[in-house]
């Protein structure tokens, strides 16, 4: 790997101060499991590397009023191990799960998974559909941000220079609300996914669907809130009907490319029958949750 | 560029090292502790040859710098073994015949040591996942399986028979 | 002596702990890449980014002004090897061609061909260096398809290339290397005979051996040109030969040592590091440690072909092929020799077939040159054949393993290569798949059982082996065989079995070319029967041996003595009744009874038997998504007798596993620049823990007569029928046939979607 700086700062100051005042690219360090693999193969160069990991609040997991906060650099297998966060949010909890090896999870976390920027990230779905916040420090201070307002493109993000996201906030899950993500890939580990689809939604006795989002990962630039697969689910109980319009609704918001992982006929299929398959666990989750 | 100092336990040892902020912890372990039990088989994560335990926690050592370690208490193959009293999962492989080349090795003795510190009793198909991260292309994974199964059974007092004879 | 009563073994045939094992589950044991020299310098290498390119000019000014680099090299330092120096003893390679594949010269052939290299004091620095190391191309049209690689008008990757096998002989070069041929009865003839007539077309992309150990050496070249090689390959002697030829030296000069390999599956049967290792240690004074990355091994060491394959089949309604005709296309990458020939002859082989014709073409295309892996040739055609049977079965409505019963090659049957079976277990393994439990299992809804049988030749060779009885009786064995899948244990086995001792008294060591004698590389499923032979030859020699010493301290003669459980006996009351005598005993009066007690032993093995096998899989496929999991697997081999049962299954379970990857998931990626998409085992997806149920193995024991203990190769066999076996099984599940590898789930999809022709049955 080309040569760099390495600096752990202990406050959030500090930390804005490093990544701010760095005359050369500055990468963020979390979990390093995309940082270090990019750096070795030249796709990144950066001079000056600041590890998030000593900073406080950033490695977590706690409930604040109404909220539940993750710290950003938080690992895989805290938020797995998270008996609160696992009932609250299984959704979110299997998304996380999925990335990557249990090497990987050692170390892997939501903020990282999030600010590579890659549309495949598992994480990113099941935590947008749950209508989550970014916290990001900055030069300018703190700011609270939809989840979904952070990746702009492919390795793009819209944190300026010198920020970084601290933690995520999630509102606690309403009765009869609950959530699932699935992914598509072609083993049974170790692929980055084809298609992601989560769906996070709100049930009322009968079991009709009070309000839902769908989140689709993989099919387009950045990941994908799908309202027409919302709106075909809220009103409605998860029967055949409902379910074709789903798949529908989910395969016309798809925008994606043919690559070394698969075409986009395959893509657009797919996302509709996971979005299905998804949209079942989903409910019979929320129906459970009474 | 000057060599930033790490100070670490590993395999109960305290132990220091000399190194560039770009070495992963792996090139450290490997070239400047001499520790070459664990494995490069990828460098990016995906192979599993260069599984340690950090603070209890399964990772790839080629995915963090060495300089991340500081403060940390990390165990690798080398230290699974009690001076020469083998680990039950080390006695299962042999037994088993859980390696032919046994290069991925000594990253699937680390990683399933850690699945049994965890789990007294994993499923083969939790035993499977568990282990998706560590490649092996000699033996199937079939004999792998079969071993971690057994030693876990060791490890919570029971006696499965050995095939080996 | 023959050991051919399997009742009589008392260790052969059982599973001890291997006695390398230790070492290797503490991470001791020492791979290529762990170990290390005073003043060793780190070399590493510089690649083509281009698939086809003139090499215009390479300039090191800025890489040797970086404090810290000690040495470059380039193809100035490397002189060409004359054609009348292309080959080395027996070995197949041709060192000409290998000697450019390692350095390249006024071209480059492919994305990752070497054209530089350089060594300094550490691997950031030596990185560093390669980007200083300025070089200049013309990009010319590259070629990668193996039938656009055959047309008459495409790039052309050597102009001194004329297709052999061809009459008239060619005027124009071409990237047909060579065409072969093989032929039995009439087969047009044959194909007027038959009720019915098949012809199918089917196409694999290049996959790689993908071992999880990268390539690594470590070299050392002394001021006066004595040379130490410590590396990791599958074979020292092929290391040392092929680096003395394409650098010049004598092959005494360089003392080659085996590090511990971490898989090879022939992919280690060449050398892509030694040599430039080599030039930089002699340039620089100092030892040169090269390690490749993950990266690297998969860009610029050779994966096997991509290929196409047709095939036409005749047949009688009551099963009888009356006729086979297969035409094969193999992609040999920068440089000739694919392994089309053993394609054309293993996939039929598996049959009596009274009329047959395979033609084989060995075409060059702009990737690296293809190496060696697991039954080279032979999965491929076997795809092509075994899917062709399984779809003539179901035209015919008969049980595609009644058919294969009907057809299969019985003792005396004569194979379309030539030879005629002997010992052979072929319908023994088709017996054991219509008794096994397997075959009773019910399937469930969008499940399906398909069935595909293989064959490889296995190989004999040079082996040298020796046998030293130390002064405690303890025996050390040194044999010159990489060990890359237990074999050691093997070894140990059968010279404990000869001697009458206990396992753990033995020691097998693979020695150094300066410690044995030569000895032809690990392949070929050749190790335990040719390094066996060669080990048991020596052990009965140092019985022998032992006799004579027995005599000596008895003064008897040494006819009288007797060898039996490890000792030397008076050969009935007429000899004197004296007391046994162990090993310890007799190797203790050694200097006094002739003086040390050693047996060598050198030999060129003959008699190697072929392997036969018959796989049973087992699918469910997920008609929504293309996904296919195997739900259960079943490999019937015939292996002769197995020594180390342990290690058997291990070689069973090895290549089914690569034979899966191979059929479901795995496939070079190249963009339209001819650049490898997807080197890393990310998106070069080889079957994960999770993807694999437990694999059965029922081995068959025909034993081979040829070898004192009826050894036959095993290690190959077992990647020649899966990926058949799964498409077989797809082919059930679904009615799909998929003819084209790997059968993802995007193209799985595809076909269910597309209705793709629906089997005869449905």
């Amino acid at each position: 790997m080309p040569r760099v700086s390495y600096t752990a700062p202990t406050t959030i100051d500090d930390a804005v101060k490093a990544l701010a005042a760095s005359a050369g690219l500055a990468k963020v360090l979390s979990g390093g499991t995309d940082l270090l693999v990019q750096m070795k193969s030249g796709r990144t160069r950066p001079e000056l590397i600041v590890d998030m990991k000593k900073l406080p609040g950033l490695v977590g997991i706690r409930e604040e009023g109404d909220q539940i906060v993750i710290g950003g650099a938080t690992p895989g297998v805290m938020i797995s191990a998270d008996e609160m966060l696992t009932r609250a949010y299984p959704g979110i909890v299997e998304g996380v799960d999925l990335i990557g090896s249990t090497q990987i999870q050692g170390r892997a976390s939501i903020a990282g998974n999030l600010c590579n920027g890659s549309p495949a990230a598992d994480s990113v779905p099941p935590v947008i559909a749950a209508r989550a916040t970014a916290v990001v420090a900055g030069p300018n201070g703190r700011r609270e941000v939809p989840v979904e307002s952070i990746v702009t493109g492919p390795g793009q993000t819209s944190l300026q220079k010198g920020e970084f996201v601290v933690e995520f906030r999630v509102p606690k899950p309403k009765p009869r609300q609950s959530d699932a993500y699935l992914r598509f890939i072609p083993r049974t580990e170790m692929d980055i996914a084809v298609v992601g689809c989560a769906v996070n939604v709100t049930l009322d006795a009968s079991g009709t669907c009070t309000d839902a989002r769908v989140v689709l990962g993989a099919v387009a630039p950045t990941q994908v809130i799908v309202g027409e697969a919302a709106q075909a689910l809220i009103g409605h109980k998860l029967d055949e009907d409902t379910l074709k319009r789903l798949d529908a609704a989910a395969r016309a918001a798809c925008r994606p490319i043919t690559d070394k992982r698969g075409t986009i006929e395959y893509r657009i299929k797919v996302a509709g029958v996971l979005a299905r398959r998804a949209a079942a666990i989903a409910f019979e989750r929320a129906a459970a949750r009474a | 560029m000057s060599k930033q100092h790490v100070s670490t336990v590993i395999n109960g040892e305290p132990m220091e090292f000399l190194c560039e902020a770009q070495q992963t912890l792996l090139d450290c372990l490997r070239d400047e502790l001499h520790l070459t039990g664990s494995k490069e088989g990828c460098g990016s994560g995906d192979c599993g040859a260069c599984s340690v335990i950090l603070d209890g926690k399964l990772v790839c050592s080629c995915l963090m710098l060495g300089v991340e370690a500081e403060g940390h208490t990390i165990t690798t193959v080398e230290g699974i073994a009690e001076g020469d009293k083998l680990h039950p999962v080390q006695q299962k492989f042999l037994e088993h015949a859980a390696l032919q080349c046994g290069f991925c090795t000594p990253g699937f003795i680390v990683a399933a040591k850690a699945l049994l510190d965890e789990n007294k009793n994993p499923t083969e198909e939790e035993t499977r996942y568990w282990l998706a991260g560590n490649l092996c292309r000699c033996t199937g994974y079939d004999k792998i399986v079969r071993a971690v199964l057994d030693a876990a059974a060791v490890m919570r007092g029971e006696n499965p028979p050995s095939p080996a004879t | 002596m023959s050991y051919l009563d399997k009742s009589a073994l008392r260790l052969v045939g059982t599973r001890p702990i291997r006695p390398d094992g230790v070492d290797k589950v503490t991470g001791r044991a020492n791979f290529g890449a762990d170990m290390t020299m005073p003043g060793m310098l780190w070399g590493k290498i510089k690649r083509s980014p281009h698939a086809h390119a003139r090499i215009v000019s390479i300039n090191f000014d800025k890489a040797l002004a970086l404090p810290g680099v000690k040495a470059v090299v380039s193809r100035a330092d490397f002189t060409d090897v004359p054609p009348e120096k292309a080959h080395i003893g027996a070995a197949p390679h041709n060192l000409r061609d290998l000697s450019l594949n390692c350095m390249a010269k006024g071209k480059v052939l492919y994305e990752g061909h070497a054209v530089a290299a350089v060594a300094a004091t550490s691997p950031s620095i030596a990185e560093q260096a390669l980007d200083l190391i300025e070089v200049a191309y013309e990009v010319l049209p590259h070629v990668m398809d193996v039938e656009a690689a055959m047309a008459p008008d495409a790039p052309l990757l050597h102009d001194t290339v004329f297709t052999a096998g061809v009459e008239p002989k060619p005027t124009k070069p071409s990237n047909v290397t060579k065409m072969v041929r093989f032929a039995k009865g009439d087969v047009e003839a044959g194909f007027k005979a038959a009720d019915i007539v098949i012809e199918r077309r089917y196409t694999t992309k290049p996959v790689h051996q993908a071992y999880i150990e990268p390539h690594a050496c470590l070299v050392s070249v002394a001021a006066d040109g004595q040379c130490t090689i410590f590396s990791s390959s599958q074979g020292q002697f092929m290391v040392r030969a092929y680096t003395s030829r394409i650098c010049g030296a004598d092959i005494a000069s360089i003392r080659a040592i085996p590090a511990e390999i971490g898989g090879g599956f022939g992919g280690k049967t060449i050398i892509y590091l030694e040599p430039v290792a080599y030039m930089l240690s002699k340039k620089s004074g100092r030892p040169v440690k090269i390690v490749m990355s993950r990266e690297e091994v998969f860009r610029a060491t050779g994966p096997t072909s991509g290929a196409v394959v047709e095939v036409k089949l005749g047949a009688k309604k009551d099963g009888h092929i009356t006729a086979a005709r297969t035409v094969l296309k193999y992609q040999a990458g920068a440089f000739p020799g694919s392994p089309v020939q053993q394609g054309c002859i293993c996939s039929l082989a598996v049959y009596d077939l009274p009329n047959a014709e395979t033609i084989g073409y060995d075409v060059l295309c702009n990737r690296a040159k293809v190496a060696a892996y697991r039954a080279p040739g032979a999965p491929i055609g076997s795809f092509a054949v075994e899917s062709c049977v399984d779809e003539l079965a179901r035209e015919l409505r008969i049980d595609p393993l009644k058919l294969r019963e009907i057809n299969g090659a019985n003792e005396g049957t004569k194979a379309v290569h030539g030879p005629t079976w002997v010992n052979i277990g072929y319908q023994k393994t088709i017996d054991a798949a219509k008794a096994s439990e397997h075959l009773k299992t019910p399937l469930g809804p969008n499940q399906g059982r398909g069935i595909a049988s293989g064959y490889w030749h296995n190989a004999g060779g040079e082996s040298s082996a020796a046998c030293h009885v130390n002064e405690d009786g303890t025996v050390t064995v040194t044999e010159g065989h990489p060990d890359i899948g237990g074999s050691r244990a093997s070894m140990a086995l059968m010279v404990a079995e000869v001697l009458g001792v206990p396992f753990e008294s033995v020691r097998p060591v693979v020695g150094d070319t300066t410690a044995i004698g030569f000895s032809a590389s690990t392949g070929g499923s050749r190790v335990t029967f040719a390094g066996g032979m060669a080990v048991t030859q020596a052990a009965e020699k140092a019985v022998a041996e032992l006799k004579k010493r027995a005599a000596v301290i008895w003064d008897i003669s040494p006819e009288a003595v007797e060898w039996k459980d490890g000792k030397a006996y008076p050969a009935g009351p007429n000899a004197g009744s004296f007391e046994p005598l162990s090993l310890a005993e007799i190797a203790g009066k050694a200097a006094r009874t002739g003086g040390p007690i050693s047996a060598e032993v050198q030999i060129n093995a003959q008699g190697q038997g072929p392997g036969f096998t018959t796989h049973i899989c087992d699918v469910e496929v997920d008609r929504e998504t293309g996904s296919v999991k195997i739900l259960r697997y079943t490999a019937i081999q015939d292996v002769g007798r197995a020594i180390h049962p342990s290690y058997v299954e291990g070689q069973m379970q090895g290549g089914v596993a690569q034979g899966i990857g191979w059929a479901l998931n795995e496939e070079y990626v190249y963009d339209k620049d001819g650049r490898l998409e997807n080197p890393g085992f990310l998106d070069y997806r080889v079957p994960v823990a999770s993807d694999m149920p437990m694999i059965d193995t029922i081995m068959i024991e025909v034993p081979n007569p040829r070898h004192p203990f009826g050894a036959r190769g095993v290690g190959e066999v077992p990647i020649v029928p899966p990926m058949a076996a799964v498409a077989n099984a797809i082919a059930d599940a679904t009615g799909i046939r998929m003819r084209d590898l790997p059968m993802s789930p995007p193209r799985l999809l595809a076909a269910l979607d597309a209705e793709q022709p629906r089997l005869a049955a449905e």
